[in-house]
């Protein structure tokens, strides 16, 4: 799904959809227009607005409101150290957890298709952590269980040498990546696994006949068919991941120094600490634009993966 | 044959080994990941002095003050929550439908653009844009209203939930829509006596894919509420003391605050791997 390109088309129930009249093309158009409508007006006006102030000078705490100030705060954005700490942060952030709870994510599914004793319970014990509220979720990590005095993963890692570690302080941004791991791991399993249950049996047991081993079955039959649904997971957990929130505010607040800020959690400090709505909204279009490349690099590379595929 | 029957071959032994093995795995990785919600749970159980101890205490006599301490106040952040949550569900589903079936049953010409476009507002991300949205709030008066809550919720989950209910309308056989076609049934009895009951059940893990994400929302809402539309997040952060002893406290509340969304999923939770990878296939 993730390549547009590769779309099922609707089936053609009546007509191509090209020979249908103009009053028809209406009666289909119709139903589409409230959504569109909504998502133009609410999700692309902040964007438009947010261009306009990225070229103002704009303060809360300044009296007198926004004047045009040209290309300074984008000057600003580029030359700051911090906004670039915090795009790389938010690059490594979003690409280890990712790529990890999608490793974790295989793994787990793998496990959970064979048939074991409780295979029910541990399932649904296994995706729990995506249900817990992110913000819960970063505020039981931070004390009861990273606390360096009376925390349990220092308690249960002492058998291995660990002693009273303050996580938080030490091994901040690891902490915090481990924490999105814990979260997404459990979304990616559940991807996998629908798509583990919608291999068709016939396949692998005529590769179990041709005598074909476990990992060679893996490799040559299962890999491919869960390929869609890989990358829908990579696709969905990039788009939430990038915009981390939660665990950088209630587990470090960015911290130690600025070691755990991602680009959000920056934004957030521009508005909320500095007041500086036009600086903030030079920040936000630089991101958008990083986004919008990363975007379509990353779609692009898909599509040809996928026309790859089709070829051989 | 009598002695085959009596004691097990190699074979079954092997299989049956295997699923010990399978199943000391499977639980040790459901343990793993389940530990730090089990902790939460736990240590909302115990008075303060016994939550914040080293070593780490598991048996304790459970006590419920915590809990006591933690709803008071509660009340407008969970009503809050209730209408932002199921106001944006429901708004989802009123606008998601019918575009989802003007991208597949009835498809407009340019589908793609338009799922296309749909999916790219995905990618911009909202964050970029929080400034210059609090001062647009500011001005329409909605700010810390509990309607901008449902407006944003509703922005954030349609993509998402256009792009699965079309999935769900693409597997609604042709025959059954031709055949109602030539019953002379119009759109709406179509969609009515057809397509509805057989994506209901995909509707249901839809719904429950944005309740997930609007229950937990706290980026915007920390930065567009204040009182009036403060949501259970919000609760969280601000009701726990940050001094002192508040582990315990801490937990009752974060438990609290998880619980409704757990138990719903779990509830659900095959629909809900349904529902995602539907999206995968078509």
């Amino acid at each position: 799904m993730t390549v547009i390109e590769d779309l099922a088309p609707p089936p053609k129930v009546e007509v191509a959809p090209r020979a249908v009249s103009r009053r028809e093309a209406w009666a289909r158009r119709l139903p589409l227009l409230p959504a569109l409508i909504y998502l133009i007006v609410v999700t692309q006006i902040p964007f438009v607005v947010t261009l306009w102030y990225s070229f103002q000078s704009y303060f809360w705490d300044t009296p007198g409101g926004a004047h045009f100030t040209g290309l300074s705060n984008y000057t600003t954005v580029f030359t700051n150290a911090n906004f670039r700490g915090a795009l790389v942060r938010s690059v490594v952030m979003t690409a280890t957890a990712v790529i990890v709870a999608m490793i974790l994510g295989v793994a787990l599914a793998l496990l959970l298709d064979r048939k074991f004793f409780g295979r029910g319970v541990a399932r649904t014990l296994i995706i729990t952590p995506f249900l817990v509220m992110p913000a819960a979720a970063a505020l039981v990590w931070a004390s009861p269980m990273l606390d360096p005095n009376f925390g349990l993963v220092n308690y249960l890692l002492q058998p291995f040498g660990v002693h009273h570690v303050a996580w938080l302080s030490t091994h901040a941004l690891g902490s915090v990546i481990v924490v999105l791991i814990w979260q997404w791991t459990p979304f990616m399993t559940l991807i996998v696994l629908a798509g583990l249950q919608s291999q068709p049996t016939e396949t692998l047991e005529a590769a179990k006949v041709d005598g074909a081993g476990a990992f060679a079955t893996f490799g040559e039959l299962t890999l491919p068919h869960l390929r869609p649904y890989i990358e829908l997971g990579i696709l969905l957990g990039s788009i939430y991941l990038v915009n981390t929130f939660d665990a950088v505010r209630l587990m470090t607040n960015g911290g130690p120094g600025t070691s755990t800020t991602n680009l959000p959690f920056f934004l957030y400090q521009e508005v909320n600490n500095a007041f500086d709505v036009g600086g903030a909204a030079a920040a936000g279009v630089v991101t958008v634009v990083l986004t919008i490349i990363v975007a379509t690099f990353a779609l692009r590379l898909f599509a040809r993966v996928f026309q790859f595929e089709e070829a051989r | 044959m009598t002695t085959v029957s009596s004691r097990p071959g190699p074979r079954r032994l092997r299989q049956w080994t295997g699923r010990v093995g399978w199943t000391v795995l499977g639980w040790a990785a459901a343990i793993v990941f389940f530990l730090p919600v089990l902790w939460m749970i736990l240590t909302a159980f115990k008075p303060e002095s016994a939550a914040e101890t080293w070593p780490p205490k598991f048996i304790f006599t459970p006590t419920l003050s915590e809990f006591r301490l933690a709803v008071t106040g509660i009340g407008p952040f969970l009503t809050h929550s209730i209408i932002a949550t199921v106001g944006s569900t429901v708004l989802v589903l009123l606008l998601g439908i019918p575009a989802a079936y003007a991208l597949s049953v009835r498809p407009v010409k340019h589908w793609r653009d338009g799922l296309f476009f749909f999916i790219s507002t995905k990618m911009l991300p909202i964050v970029a844009a929080i400034g210059p949205l609090y001062v647009i709030a500011l001005h329409a008066h909605l700010l810390d209203s509990i309607w901008l809550m449902i407006i944003l919720y509703t922005a954030m989950n349609l993509p998402l939930a256009i792009w699965m209910i079309r999935s769900f309308m693409l597997e609604v056989p042709t025959e059954l829509l031709e055949a109602a076609r030539l019953d002379g049934a119009g759109r709406i009895r179509e969609m009515g006596s057809v397509i509805m009951p057989i994506i209901s059940p995909g509707l249901v893990s839809t719904a429950l894919i944005c309740v997930i994400f609007a229950w937990n929302e706290l980026f915007l809402a920390i930065n567009l509420t204040v009182t009036n539309a403060a949501t259970l997040p919000m609760f969280l952060i601000s009701s726990v003391p940050q001094e002192g002893l508040f582990i315990a406290h801490l937990c009752a509340a974060a438990t609290i605050a998880s619980v409704p969304v757990i138990i719903v999923g779990w509830i659900a939770q095959r629909s809900l791997v349904r529902g995602l990878a539907m999206g995968a296939i078509k």
